[in-house]
Order: structure tokens, then C-alpha cells, then sequence
């Protein structure tokens, strides 16, 4: 009996150098997410099936590598006081619902319209997203420091002041991360819409974060620290399901793991160092190129279901590898950013160290 | 790098050592042992929960590596600014 879901699985064969590249895309993948709280998964999937393994396979295996990663993330940031745990378990339970509903659309899109317009609506709802969320942190980071206000505490949003001013009786908690009261109907909704992109688009976090900064009014780096336990949390219970169906490569994620660990801990440090609004940049900027990435395999898809003229192969093909190419530049660029904030950030403080030394000497 | 203060942090050695070695015990036996442990991992049912005893345990023996090992390289958080209230 196992040998047939055995075979269903599909599992590949490992050499060297295919593991040294999930080694190298799992480090930048953790880096990012030590980081903003999530990002790594749009690429490690696509990375892992363009070595030829499944799409469900390689869903499972991202997810088994994705929530040991933010334990060990969520417990550094935790040790820098960034996390709200009871922020974290409150969205992430609700998330977990989202991730069962996204799962059950996709389900349905994916029997009325075949592969194609199951593909169709995930890049779709990345280029909405993306567009509509990512825009407006980019916007937001880029007035941050244009305003030159980059030292200044973050200023919570007006729709955030209203979201904590309003009073249910019998539904309010205190957060740690708002340092106030809000009612659990309104993380509870915005719970379930991280759970349902993270079952559409694999980063939940491209919701989670925003939402927690501009909705309900946590500072960045608590946000991104916070969505470290949502992804614990909803990855746990993804990762059993698929573990029930013998899906998950456990090689696969564990090499991945491998190099993300390191990168996890390294992001982790990086947002020590860091003005909150670099948060919002990393995050923006990845949001916008992976936008365009997923532009480019729209008509892909609206060709594939007759919705636009069939596209030939060679042009299907070019775009497909652009797109790919694209998204894991976006994670590159990321990287590149957190690694230049840090470094920035470490030289500064040596500096500072240096200075009090010398003043105390005198 | 960041100890500032006058005094010089320990590096920790030893522990990177430690986690070293069973994280790497642990990879070698994931690797050589491969065959079986995708045979058993991937059952399904009741056997789930494998796949996510052995995340845990990776997390938190390589976790420990990693952590130590940064530490061990001089690169740790800030000192001046916590960052969050």
C-alpha cells in the first residue's frame, strides 16, 4: 500500500549539487524571513518543481521546512522582546481556518477549470495583492524617508487609531504588540485572509504584516516578528495534513531547513540594526517585483483556457523562465537590502562604541 | 563587534561544537538512511506525525548550531537599540 503513495509522491533522486542550490535558496529564503516575518516560499516552491519534483510534493516539503524555520526565528526575535505570542496564536489559529477554505476554492477552481485557471487565479490574486498592499507599504516607506522622519517613532494610522477606539463588549483583548485593547472580530477576519493567501500564494505574510502595522496599529518590527508564530502556527497544522497523505519529502525540507536556519538567525540580528521603515521597504520592494513576475504568466494562462490567442511555444517558455527569473531576484534584491541595512547599521554602532570608549578614556 | 563595554564576550566554542557534531550526525543519517526513512515518512496516516517529530528535532539541534555559530563569528544584535518598546 505505501509503494503506491510512494509513487504518488514521487520522490526525486539528491545529488550534490541539487543540494547545495536548495542549501543556497533556503539561506536567502530564511535571511528574508528572519527579516519581514515571511517571503522565501514564492521561490523555494517553483525552485524545488523545476528540479522535477511534484507541485503537491514540493508545496508539503516548503511547508515542513517553513514552520521549524519560524520557530527558530520567532524565538530569536522573541529574545529581542519583537514578539507577540498571544498576537501570533490568535491570528495564526484563525489563519489555520483560511488555509482550509483557500485550499477548498483552489479545490473548486481547480475541477471547473483544469490546471490553467487554477493558475490563472493564483496569479491573479498575486498581482491584486501585491499590487493594491505592496504599493501602498512601498509608498508608505519611501514617504517614511523622504519625510527624513526615519528616526521618529512610527506613527499608527488612522484606520488603526479606529480599529483600537472601538468597543465590543465580550470580544476585546489586550495586545502586547498595540499595547491596547481590540476586538477579536476584527483580527479574526484579517486571520483568516493571511490563512487564505498563504494557501493561494504561499506568503501569507504579504497580508499578516500589513495588516497588523496599518489595521490594528503594531510597530514593524513586531509585525514582521508576530507573523514568524502566525507561519508556525498555520505551518504545523498544513504540514500534518500533507504529512497524512505522505507528501511531504522530509530530505527536501530538511536540506532546506539546512541553509535556512542560517539565514533565519542572520535576519533575525539584521532587524536590530535597522530603522522600522526598512521593514516596509524590504517588504514593498519584494512585493512589487514578484507583482510583475506573476504579471508575466498571466497571459500564459489566459491563452491556456482560449481566453486570448494561443501563444507559442517558444514564447510560452521564454516567459515562464523570466517570471521565475524575476521572482528569485526579488528575493535576491531582499537579501541584498538586509544585508546592506546590517552592515550599515553594525559599522554605525562600532563607531558610537568606539566614540564613548574614547570620551570615557578622557 | 558590539561587545563595546570593556568586556569581551566568551565565544561560544564549545556549544557550536556540540550542536556541530549532531547536526551533522543528523544529516549524515537523513542522507545515508534516505531509503528507509522516505519509506516510512511518507506512509501517511498515523505516521505523520514523523515528519514533524524530525522538523522539530532538526530546528532545535541545528537551530542551536546556527545561532552559536553566528555568535561565534562576532555577529549579534545590537547592543544600542532594542528597537521596540
Amino acid at each position: 500500500m505505501h509503494d503506491i503513495v510512494r509513487e504518488a509522491a514521487n520522490f526525486i533522486n539528491l545529488d550534490s549539487a541539487t543540494m547545495i542550490y536548495l542549501f543556497l535558496v533556503g539561506f536567502v529564503g530564511g535571511l528574508v524571513s528572519g527579516f519581514i516575518g515571511s517571503g522565501g516560499a514564492f521561490v523555494l516552491t517553483p525552485a524545488m518543481m523545476s528540479l522535477g519534483v511534484p507541485g503537491l510534493v514540493a508545496v508539503a516539503s516548503n511547508m515542513c521546512h517553513k514552520f521549524p524555520k519560524a520557530l527558530i526565528g520567532a524565538l530569536k526575535r522573541a529574545k529581542y522582546g519583537q514578539v507577540d505570542v498571544k498576537m501570533g496564536v490568535v491570528l495564526g489559529i484563525s489563519a489555520e481556518a483560511g488555509v482550509l477554505y483557500g485550499a477548498h476554492i483552489q479545490e473548486v477552481i481547480k475541477k471547473a477549470f483544469g490546471d490553467a485557471g487554477s493558475n490563472l487565479y493564483v496569479s491573479v490574486a498575486f498581482v491584486i495583492i501585491l499590487s493594491v498592499v505592496g504599493g501602498f507599504v512601498l509608498r508608505d516607506a519611501f514617504n517614511t524617508y523622504r519625510s527624513g522622519s526615519t528616526h521618529e517613532e512610527e506613527k499608527t494610522t488612522k484606520l488603526a487609531k479606529w480599529v483600537q477606539s472601538v468597543n465590543i463588549p465580550g470580544t476585546m483583548v489586550y495586545f502586547k504588540c498595540l499595547n491596547a485593547r481590540i476586538s477579536v472580530l476584527f483580527t479574526i477576519p484579517l486571520g483568516f485572509a493571511t490563512g487564505m493567501l498563504a494557501a493561494t500564494i504561499a506568503v501569507g505574510g504579504f497580508i499578516g504584516v500589513p495588516s497588523m502595522i496599518y489595521v490594528m496599529g503594531a510597530p514593524s518590527l513586531m509585525a514582521s516578528a508576530t507573523e514568524l508564530v502566525i507561519a508556525f502556527v498555520m505551518g504545523v497544522g498544513g504540514s500534518f495534513k500533507y504529512a497524512m497523505h505522505g507528501l511531504v519529502d522530509i530530505r527536501l525540507a530538511m536540506i532546506i531547513l539546512a541553509g535556512s536556519l542560517f539565514g533565519i538567525q542572520l535576519g533575525a540580528i539584521g532587524t536590530t540594526y535597522v530603522k522600522p521603515f526598512v521593514i516596509k521597504l524590504v517588504m514593498g520592494v519584494i512585493m512589487a517585483i514578484v507583482l510583475f513576475s506573476r504579471g508575466l504568466m498571466v497571459p500564459v494562462y489566459l491563452s491556456q483556457l482560449g481566453l486570448i490567442h494561443k501563444l507559442s511555444t517558444t514564447t510560452v517558455g521564454m516567459l515562464k523562465s523570466s517570471s521565475f527569473a524575476i521572482m528569485a531576484f526579488a528575493l535576491i534584491v531582499g537579501a541584498f537590502i538586509v544585508l546592506r541595512a546590517m552592515w550599515q547599521g553594525r559599522r554605525a554602532e562600532r563607531e558610537l562604541t568606539a566614540r564613548e570608549e574614547a570620551l570615557s578614556i578622557q | 563587534m558590539g561587545s563595546g563595554n570593556g568586556k569581551t564576550k566568551k565565544k561560544p566554542y564549545g556549544k557550536l561544537l556540540i550542536a556541530g557534531i549532531l547536526s551533522v550526525a543528523l544529516y549524515v543519517l537523513l542522507l545515508t538512511k534516505q531509503g528507509m526513512i522516505n519509506d516510512y515518512f511518507s506512509r501517511g496516516g498515523f505516521y505523520a506525525f514523523l515528519p514533524i517529530i524530525a522538523a522539530f528535532l532538526f530546528s532545535i539541534v541545528h537551530g542551536s548550531f546556527t545561532g552559536n555559530f553566528w555568535t561565534a563569528l562576532g555577529i549579534e544584535a545590537a547592543k544600542k537599540h532594542k528597537g521596540v518598546k
